[in-house]
């Protein structure tokens, strides 16, 4: 199997301050990777370098085989994109569906841009009658519908998941944790999911590496959410502060 | 059970819309002692407008309506809001989901909670500073002297929380409503800030009100539950019977969280047409 992403040894500063250090690990072509940790453990971090957020970073990154440049990548964006948190702040509040959509295909200068659009929205459980609506004339399952519909639009292989559904409620959560799942297995995407959310994590991934001060303290397969057999001492009170 | 706290009676919330008014809380009623009340649903539940109506805190249009809503035998309603004011924050006071919205962003984290204080009672300058000291210290807050000086985009979320706990508490109220208290925070935060209030409620002998959309967290920290759905308590229930719960939408709700050792492929979802209406 080839490997969709490879880190090795990264290291990622903010400004001069190094926030992730030594970061080693290989995601394979479609499989479903979690990063876990609290809040300022550098998970959402190592995203942002992989998605060209947070270009002061030093170490090696491949992406699909090929070596990952700092600056944005156009290229790269065509297999690999990024959904974020918050459906309320991710989507621009005067632009609509439609033009949210269209923006990913004018920029790489894609054709047929209505069948693709239609097409995105059906994939993601979305009812044609929500094309020209703008953010704030839909629910927050639904903006995050239309968050993972614009990462579809270039059909890439990997998507990387920032908390996806942590700002939704349990009801609403279910839903999008089914779509992602149904979208992972029709368009065999590969996943690195960034998420607190153990139970979540459970549901989604095939493996897990847990963070916490900026550095990966352990990585283990899905299983160990079920018998609790972490080997760290950081991961096994994380495993129990979730109820575990 | 002594004489409840506080007693709701068919309690109704409507604001107007261009269809006419509409209902958002439709007729709920409870009564809270010195006890832990969980109050579960989704967004648009009405969860959070039973708790602001009893403090008064919804602002026309929005009307409210009661048979009953009383705090120790007083009716909230008919209140004057003089006195209203007094009883907000000294007798009942609310936990806000957001610390970071919540708290004044240009005032030291001791000057707010000396605030809160001296709003209620009248106290000298350094009891005041005693009194606060005190108080971030049962929050568990360890270096109080130099927390009190801080802003509030100086400290992480948790303790955002916990100042606001303090905040809260230090007018010794006797009910507390916590509007989502945890939600902004992170699983191991969130875990030692509900501890807190726990520990804190049971001391002092208060009632809670715990607002959540977290069937599981309001069923770890409450006695009571209540369940509502579309602005209705479609059901309510001891927290340890909650795996007993009879109402499809409490069932779905339980059925949609993933679990700890989870093995279903897919996550069962609600159907919302099942009981809309209803």
């Amino acid at each position: 199997m080839t490997t969709a992403i490879s880190l090795d040894n990264l290291d990622i500063s903010y400004s001069g301050n190094r926030v992730v250090q030594g970061v080693t690990f290989d995601v394979a072509e479609g499989e479903s990777f979690a990063l876990v940790g609290e809040s300022g453990s550098g998970k959402s971090t190592v995203l942002k370098a992989i998605a060209g957020l947070a270009p002061e970073w030093t170490g090696g990154m491949t992406v699909l085989g090929k070596p990952r440049g700092h600056g944005p990548d156009k290229d790269l964006a065509r297999t690999c994109q990024m959904v974020f948190q918050d459906p309320y702040g991710s989507l621009h509040p005067r632009k609509t569906v439609d033009a949210v959509l269209s923006e990913p295909l004018a920029i790489h200068g894609l054709g047929d841009r209505s069948e693709r659009i239609e097409k995105a929205l059906r994939d993601v459980g979305l009812d044609r009658r929500f094309r020209f609506r703008y953010p704030h004339q839909m629910s927050g399952g639904q903006r995050q519908r239309v968050a993972i519909a614009r990462a579809l639009m270039l059909e890439p292989k990997i998507m990387l998941l920032d908390e996806p559904t942590s700002a939704l409620d349990v009801s609403v959560q279910a839903e999008i944790l089914n779509l992602l799942k149904r979208l992972r297995a029709e368009q065999n995407l590969t996943y690195l999911l960034v998420s607190h959310d153990l139970p979540v994590v459970g549901f989604m991934c095939d493996r897990i590496a847990v963070m916490t001060k900026g550095q990966i303290v352990e990585i283990a397969p899905v299983t160990a959410l079920h018998d609790g057999a972490f080997s760290d001492p950081y991961s096994r009170t994380l495993y129990a502060a979730s109820g575990g | 059970m002594t004489e409840p706290l506080l007693s709701v009676r068919n309690l109704h919330v409507n604001f107007p819309t261009p269809q006419g008014r509409v209902d958002v809380v439709k007729g709920v009623s409870f009564d809270l002692g010195q006890e832990r009340l969980g109050i579960v649903g989704e967004s648009g539940s009405g969860k959070s407008m039973t708790g602001r109506a009893i403090l008064r805190l919804i602002r026309p249009p929005g009307r409210v309506t009661a048979e009953k809503l009383e705090f120790q035998g007083r009716d909230l309603l008919s209140l004057p809001e003089r006195e209203m004011r007094h009883l907000r924050g000294a007798r009942i006071s609310m936990v806000m989901q957001d610390p970071r919205y919540s708290l004044n962003p240009v005032m030291t984290i001791g000057r707010q909670i000396a605030e809160a204080l001296r709003a209620h009672e009248k106290l000298s300058r350094s009891a005041t500073r005693a009194r606060v000291r005190d108080m971030l210290e049962s929050v568990q807050i360890n270096d109080p002297d130099r927390v009190a000086k801080m802003y509030p985009h100086e400290v992480s979320g948790g303790m955002g929380q916990r100042v606001m706990i303090a905040m809260m508490l230090i007018p010794k109220p006797k009910v507390l409503i916590a509007d989502e208290p945890t939600s902004a925070l992170d699983v191991s935060v969130q875990a030692q800030v509900l501890d807190l209030i726990d520990t804190l409620v049971r001391d002092q002998g208060m009632g809670l009100i715990l607002i959540s959309h977290d069937l599981q967290l309001v069923a770890r920290y409450c006695d009571q539950i209540l369940v509502m759905n579309a602005g209705r308590v479609v059901e309510r229930c001891a927290a340890g019977e909650l795996d007993r719960a009879t109402h499809p939408y409490t069932k779905g709700l339980l059925a949609s969280v993933p679990r700890m050792n989870e093995t279903r492929d897919e996550l069962p979802t609600l159907d919302r047409t099942a009981w809309e209406g209803t």
